[in-house]
């Protein structure tokens, strides 16, 4: 359903991300991992819409409809064609409450009932949300911050998930917590998921494919189990 | 002072300020957003006066009429100016803004002239808002219920829009979080361009009022006002509405204050607007309601 083409991203002079080629197929778990500046972000921040310096094509294909190439969109249009990212470091709007955070993530739709009907989802999801609806996104701990963020992109009922590094800063409890969650969402309600990660165990375990990025290029891919067999990868990423 | 005094400065107090809070309020939406001064803000104030002079004078419609139609207007025109001077500007230094604003402040007040010229023209005043009600010793206009009405309803009217709609929601968010904000899905230069349309149409509002009130309008009218409002914001904190309000009407009542009590000092009316300011950041430096210095990343 995603497709990347030669896809490359520049900030000035610098080549942060030097054409890669990515495939994400409708109801898979798909990783990306690699070390901290590899260019994780950049890529799906460049997929989101969020970055100036793009080249190559972002090739989309929705449930129904034909490929439309993502390049060079802005962010809210492509959220409305079904992308949604739940970016690096959360970004919950501190000011705003849990409730409020929820109904910014629908912004793109239109549908009010369907709208309310996947809050319920959400808080059922994360019935800590819904315990404390009323309370500013601020005032959440590190563990329901990331719970409302995931529920936030989920809200705009997006086709294709893109979590960036949603493990980031957890305890392990929570981290196993949300990596059970994404999961779910991929095997019950068969939601396609990019997943970024430097926690390459735990993503490579529940991936279906995965791509190896360092420097700005796609080092090594495969189905998720077989790289975390890789003595390669063993060595770089999970410690031997 | 008196008591029949008294009630005639609070009414003058609660008019004047009043006036000034529907133009701060303007200042501190766009501020809140955009993180600059929209100097132009003044002269769409004046624009606002303006016309309603012409819906009045030079067509038949009615007066509530002719005063929506300007505030249409005046609305149009903020959203013109954001368009055309400040949007290509967003991403260059804020500075760019800011002097944008200073050049569309004296493109309007110039344009003003123009087409205006520079006579001082009279206001149209509905009777029924300035023959005087007297009740004993005391005078008031009619005016001085309907201002401090008609501004607390549109007051209350952009906070419903702020805090219950999701334009509002796009607003606040927006307001401290730009790139989330647009991945939620909210088109950034509608939202801005819906602050700036909401900003004008109060300050438009102001301006019939405030031409009532003075009945005189000129291409400079909005020049004074404008900065005291913007003085309002900065008193009030600016980035809040609610502050905008309390610095308008702070700033109101210290002027009929001091000019009832020391009439002597009325020729330094405005300095007392100046002096506050100075005071209160003294002690205040983000406002009354301002939220503790955050630097936008």
């Amino acid at each position: 359903m995603l497709e990347l083409r030669d896809m490359q991203v520049w900030y000035g002079g610098i080549h942060a991300v030097q054409g890669i080629n990515l495939k994400v197929g409708r109801g898979q778990i798909v990783t990306l991992i690699g070390a901290n500046g590899a260019g994780k972000s950049s890529t799906v921040r460049a997929i989101a819409g969020l970055v100036k310096g793009l080249k190559g094509q972002i090739l989309y294909t929705p449930h129904s409809g034909p490929t439309v190439n993502l390049a060079g969109l802005p962010p809210e249009k492509i959220v409305a064609k079904g992308l949604a990212l739940s970016p690096e470091g959360r970004r919950i709007l501190p000011h705003l409450t849990v409730s409020e955070n929820l109904e910014l993530g629908a912004y793109s739709r239109k549908d009010k009932a369907a709208i309310a009907e996947d809050k319920e989802w959400v808080y059922s999801l994360f019935p800590r949300l819904k315990e404390r609806h009323w309370q500013k996104g601020g005032t959440l701990s590190g563990g329901e911050q990331q719970m409302l963020a995931l529920g936030r992109a989920l809200m705009s009922h997006p086709d294709l998930l893109m979590l960036d590094e949603p493990s980031l800063g957890l305890a392990p409890i929570l981290v196993q917590e949300i990596f059970e969650t994404i999961k779910r969402l991929n095997a019950e309600d068969g939601r396609t998921i990019l997943l970024i990660e430097q926690n390459a165990y735990a993503a490579l375990n529940i991936a279906h494919q995965a791509y190896i990025l360092e420097v700005g290029s796609i080092v090594l891919e495969g189905p998720g189990r077989e790289l975390r067999n890789n003595p390669k990868v063993r060595e770089a990423y999970l410690g031997g | 002072m008196n008591q029949d005094l008294f009630i005639q400065n609070l009414f003058n107090a609660l008019t004047v300020g009043s006036l000034y809070a529907l133009i701060a309020i303007g200042y501190t939406m766009v501020y809140g957003i955009l993180r600059f001064i929209n100097f132009a803000h003044g002269d769409v104030f004046m624009v606002g006066a303006y016309f309603i002079f012409f819906t009045v004078n030079f067509s038949i419609i009615p007066w509530p009429l002719a005063a929506l139609a300007a505030i249409i207007g005046a609305s149009a025109l903020g959203i013109l100016v954001d368009r055309v001077a400040y949007r290509p500007l967003r991403e260059a230094p804020r500075i760019s803004a800011l002097i944008s604003a200073i050049g569309v402040s004296f493109l309007l007040e110039n344009l003003g002239l123009v087409i205006f010229t520079g006579l001082p023209r009279p206001a149209v005043q509905p009777a029924w808002l300035v023959d005087p009600i007297i009740y004993g010793n005391i005078r008031i206009l009619p005016l001085s219920f309907v201002v401090p009405a008609v501004t607390a309803v549109l007051v209350l009217g952009l906070l419903f829009i702020v805090y219950r709609t999701r334009p509002g929601l796009a607003m606040r968010s927006i307001a401290r979080d730009i790139e989330t904000t647009r991945l939620m899905g909210v088109s950034i230069d509608r939202t801005i361009a819906l602050t700036f349309g909401l900003g004008s149409a109060l300050a438009a509002a102001a301006g019939i009022m405030w031409a009532m009130r003075y009945p005189q309008i000129h291409p400079f009218m909005g020049v004074l006002p404008g900065f005291k409002a913007f003085i309002a914001a900065v008193v009030g904190g600016i980035g809040s509405i609610q502050g905008a309000v309390l610095g308008g009407l702070l700033l109101g009542t210290v002027e009929i204050v001091a000019v009832a009590n020391w009439p002597e000092l009325s020729g330094y009316r405005d300095a007392f607007a100046f002096v506050l300011l100075i005071v209160i950041l003294l002690f205040r430096p983000t406002g009354l309601m301002g939220e503790k210095m955050e630097d936008k990343i």
